[in-house]
């Protein structure tokens, strides 16, 4: 990624790895001097994270390969050499207990006896007396050089006409005589030829791969920068439409994709739900100004009397105000989603305020000849935005009164259950069509059914980002009992004060009505206001 | 009444000013926060009408809280292009009395504006008794009559009714009802209020010949011995 410059900014000189092939399309450009071409190259080397990653894979292919040869060898050579050392201290000690039993004679004979029974003619021993005659043993003469006692001397020696290796050692034994133990070694040395040359051959290969391999990590590495570079710059410029290949391999390149993809998705989302409200607005802003301004022009044109013009122009004031209306209740509800309203937050009782909205209410639902019950309840305490509650309750009671059919029973109840104070507005109205339901709380929805009625389809809108300013829910769903009509249900959290709970569990209420656009579509005005 | 009306926007001046005379207002203009500022303190109003937004360095809430520092207790409406809460409580805690969101209905402010004129004055006396025509309360023993008769009236009923006589002449807004009744500050969608009123009109006026309770067209209700 480094490797990218900010879209928009051409690279200095050279381009940068991911850009290579697009740069070289797009037509000679004019060169930059030397001095900083030359620069540019070798910083665009040392930055190209794809090559560094590639080195890092060689470089820790290669050293893993060492350890491992290191090990063989340590494990088959070294094992060797101890062996042989071994052996040749534990043949010294027991020949040394000889000479102490039976002195000079019985150590001869000793060494005579075991180089008769000798069957591998690998060892080696010579004892010779101060003056440097040989005694007994198989080796001519005393090697030159092979003095310390402590030490393991390695020679080339000739026996039988044959030439090989031998590992000796040198005893003093007392009155001067000197004895001589060792082992060809031969044998082990025509394995150590063959393992070193299997080791080398092993290199080779293992760098052979490496490099192979830090190759194929640096061209996986920059495909998929590549893919994302090239999306994000065609996304950059306004193609919200593209999306990252996927390789189909399910790997992680595919996973980091495919996260890219989904915050696309939902960013193409935002911006539809954007679009989808600015129209909305317009459109509904737009519809009553221009009614306004029919009646105003109207007036100004063709009234005849002073009467005709006063009527005119208060029902143009009339029009203006339901744009007023509908202005502040957008700004509200952008205000709420963005949580400013969370400073005025307090503790409150929830029945009681209940209470008293049926009670406003009441009186409006019997003058339309319904009844509104109320079902008495404990106390419910929490902690929030009291006229904001009042304002979500109202929302619904106007709803349910609204749309309820003549002698329509309305109810107003609230529960508490696992955290969350539940507010049912229950009525027997018109209710709502199921592909209706998923969208009544977005932005100026009505229904069908519901154009004849007086609104702006922001009701829901409100209530909505209410009852997650609450870190609640809304859910507006047919009856559970079965029967016509609406539950709308809002939940509230009941924490009670500032710092508990923040955030309940609402995630086990699978909301029958809000699906993701919605809130999307909120979010959406949120940031474009 | 003497208003003083601190508002930059002309139009908006201009009318209110001219709807305040037809109303019997007298009425001082300034159209920035220095000079509102300094005939609100060289001067005696009975109300002060404050644009919350001024050019000319002194803004509405510093010039409100200029005042109330000299202790200067005029009652004033503030009033504002911004409606969200949290201005709404700034401009009452700078020691604002009433606070009105732009675009308003002029019949609106005047209502506020000389509810607000009327509290300035002062009621003498925690009064125990209202009266207004026939209509009798008394705030004690919570009963109402009217020509001597009897009334019942429910708890909320009775609120109404004691806010429409303590305002009795005056116009009172149905947000000044939902406000001061209900201490409710929402927007109930419909005719709450109105639905309200014409309860306790039928138990106040209609047994008897004349109403006292009037609803005053394009602004709100008054309670009226005519
Ligand atoms: N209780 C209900 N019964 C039937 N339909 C309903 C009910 N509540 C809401 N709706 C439908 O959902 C739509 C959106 O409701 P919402 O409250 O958001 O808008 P509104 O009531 O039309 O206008 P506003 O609330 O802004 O005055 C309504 O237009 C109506 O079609
Ligand atoms: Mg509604």
């Amino acid at each position: 990624m480094t490797s990218e410059p900010p879209p928009g900014q051409p690279p200095l000189g050279q381009p940068p790895l991911g850009q290579a092939s697009v740069a070289s399309r797009t037509g000679p450009r004019p060169k930059p001097p030397r001095w900083a071409r030359r620069r540019t190259r070798r910083g665009d080397i040392l930055r190209s994270a794809s090559l560094r990653l590639a080195a890092v894979y060689a470089v820790l292919f290669m050293l893993s390969a060492i350890v491992f040869m290191s090990f063989i060898w340590w494990a088959t050579i070294g094992l060797l050499e101890r062996e042989v050392d071994a052996a040749i201290n534990a043949d010294a000690r027991a020949l040394s207990e000889r000479w102490t039993e039976g002195g000079l004679p019985a150590l001869a004979d000793t060494i005579r006896l075991r180089l008769a029974g000798n069957v591998d003619d690998d060892a080696l021993y010579l004892m010779i007396d101060p003056a440097g005659a040989t005694i007994a043993g198989n080796l001519a003469t005393w090697p030159a050089g092979v003095v310390r006692s402590d030490l393991t001397y390695q020679l080339r020696i000739s026996r039988d006409g044959m030439r090989g290796l031998a590992d000796v050692k040198a005893f003093g034994l007392p009155g001067g005589y000197r004895l001589l133990v060792g082992r060809d070694v031969r044998a082990r040395a025509i394995l150590k030829r063959l393992l070193t040359d299997t080791l080398l051959w092993a290199m080779l290969m293992v760098s052979v791969l490496g490099l192979s391999g830090a190759f194929v990590v640096r061209s996986l590495f920059r495909r998929m920068v590549r893919n994302v570079a090239s999306t994000t710059r065609a996304i950059a410029s306004g193609d919200l439409a593209q999306r990252v290949p996927l390789s189909g391999s399910g790997d992680e390149f595919d996973r980091v994709a495919e996260t890219i993809n989904h915050m696309l998705d939902r960013i193409a989302r935002l911006m539809d739900g954007v679009r989808q409200v600015s129209n909305s607005i317009a459109h509904d802003l737009r519809t009553p100004i221009t009614r306004a301004r029919a009646r105003l022009e109207d007036a100004s044109l063709h009234a005849t009397g002073t009467a005709e013009m006063r009527a005119a122009i208060e029902r143009a004031v009339t029009d203006l105000d339901g744009v007023t209306a509908v202005f502040e209740a957008l700004l509200r509800i952008a205000e709420i989603e963005a949580g400013a309203r969370r400073s005025a937050f307090a503790e409150l009782e929830l029945s009681g305020l209940l209470d008293d909205m049926a009670e406003l209410y009441g009186a409006v639902a019997e003058e339309r000849g319904l009844t509104l019950e109320r079902r008495a309840a404990e106390p419910i305490r929490l902690y929030g935005d009291r006229p904001l509650i009042q304002q979500a309750v109202a929302n619904l009671l106007d709803n349910a009164i609204k749309f309820s059919r003549p002698d329509g029973r309305v109810s107003l109840s609230a529960s508490v259950d696992a955290g969350l104070a539940k507010i049912v507005v229950r009525d027997g109205g018109i209710g709502m069509a199921p592909s209706e339901l998923a969208r009544a709380s977005e932005r100026f929805f009505r229904a069908e059914s519901a154009r004849s009625t007086p609104g702006s389809g922001l009701g829901l809108s409100l209530v909505q980002a209410v009852a997650q300013l609450h870190g609640g829910q809304f859910v507006i769903q047919p009856r559970e009992d079965g029967a016509d009509g609406l539950d709308a249900v809002l939940f509230l959290s009941v924490r009670t004060g500032p710092n508990d709970a923040a955030q309940p569990a609402v995630a086990r209420m699978e909301p029958a009505s809000s699906p993701d656009h919605e809130q999307e579509s909120r979010d959406a005005l949120l940031s474009s206001s | 009444m003497r208003i003083l009306l601190v508002e930059d926007d002309q139009t908006v001046r201009g009318f209110v000013a001219k709807g305040l005379k037809e109303a019997g207002h007298v009425v001082d203009q300034a159209d920035n926060g220095k000079d509102g500022l300094f005939m609100a303190v060289s001067e005696s109003f009975d109300t002060i009408i404050l644009d919350r937004m001024l050019p000319g360095g002194i803004d509405g809430l510093h010039l409100l809280e200029t005042i109330r520092a000299q202790k200067n207790r005029t009652p004033v409406l503030v009033l504002s292009a911004l409606s969200q809460v949290d201005d709404r409580v700034a401009g009452l805690k700078a020691g604002g009395d009433d606070y009105l969101t732009k675009p308003f209905a002029f019949s609106e402010l005047l209502a506020r504006i000389e509810a607000l004129g009327r509290r300035g004055k002062g009621e003498t006396g925690p009064a125990t008794r209202l009266l207004v025509g026939g209509l009798e309360m008394d705030l004690l023993s919570r009963q109402v009559k009217r020509d001597g008769q009897k009334i019942d009236l429910q708890p909320r009923e009775f609120r109404l009714l004691e806010y429409l006589m303590r305002h009795a002449g005056q116009v009172v807004t149905r947000t000044m009802l939902l406000e001061g009744v209900w201490d409710y500050h929402f927007d109930p969608q419909t005719n709450v209020i109105d639905v309200h009123v014409s309860r306790l009109r039928q138990k106040i006026d209609k047994p008897f010949p004349t109403a006292l309770i009037h609803t005053v067209r394009n602004a709100g209700y008054m309670l009226r011995d005519e």
